[in-house]
């Protein structure tokens, strides 16, 4: 996990120090970047030039570095934790069978996954029920 | 993790994984990938930088590509103090 800001670490040392810590035991557990000149921000194509900070921007990558999942919101939204996670979790669960099982719409670690092929076409909707 | 008081984020030009092709200097490089911000797409590789960070209380540098090998959730907020 790395959280990314056009805040600089000093100002990230602050937060946490002064609110993150009251909300999460023991201060954020993982590193946050500065992206001073939102140069990150820019090649990640959630920097917003005008306000002069990154928008909401989430990225999944996975161990090989290829960019699984995006997720963008603008600023009054906040995103849900628990989504990201089911996210990280299909996807891995995606990847440790090396893609002979999908995970359909809905789908939560003990829930059943498709296994795409000739088979399965027409019949969806025998083995997904929601 | 190697310790650093000041520096800024800047893109190393190449995605995760990879290195700069030769001949190529980074300046060139950024604006060539600023112009094709379109390359970041769900399933292309993820595009590297260094950035200086805050962790554990201290201030270090940090390189996407050294997470490579591990899954990493990278996720952007417009400021400190605000939520996330």
């Amino acid at each position: 996990m790395l959280s990314v800001s056009v805040d600089s670490q000093f100002v990230h040392k602050i937060w946490n120090e002064e609110e993150l810590k009251k909300m999460v035991k023991g201060g954020i557990p993982f590193p946050m970047v500065s992206d001073a000149a939102g140069s990150i921000g820019k090649i990640y194509g959630v920097y917003d030039e005008g306000a002069g900070v990154n928008i909401r921007g989430r990225f999944i990558i996975d161990p090989d570095g290829a960019i699984q999942a995006m997720e963008v919101l603008t600023p009054p939204v906040g995103r849900k934790v628990d989504e990201t996670i089911r996210q990280i979790q299909a996807f891995q669960h995606v990847r440790a069978t090396k893609g002979a099982e999908v995970c359909p719409s809905g789908w939560e670690p003990g829930k059943p996954t498709l296994k795409p092929g000739p088979d399965l076409v027409g019949k969806v909707w025998k083995v997904w029920k929601p | 993790m190697e310790e650093e008081s000041v520096g800024c984020g800047r893109p190393t030009g190449a995605v995760i994984g990879e290195s700069v092709s030769k001949g190529q200097k980074k300046e060139q490089v950024l604006e060539t990938k600023e112009g094709k911000m379109a390359a970041v797409r769900v399933g292309g590789k993820a595009p590297d930088f260094e950035a200086p960070a805050f962790y554990k209380g201290k201030f270090i540098k940090i390189k996407l590509s050294d997470y490579l090998k591990k899954w990493i959730v990278l996720c952007f907020y417009p400021g400190d103090f605000t939520f996330v």
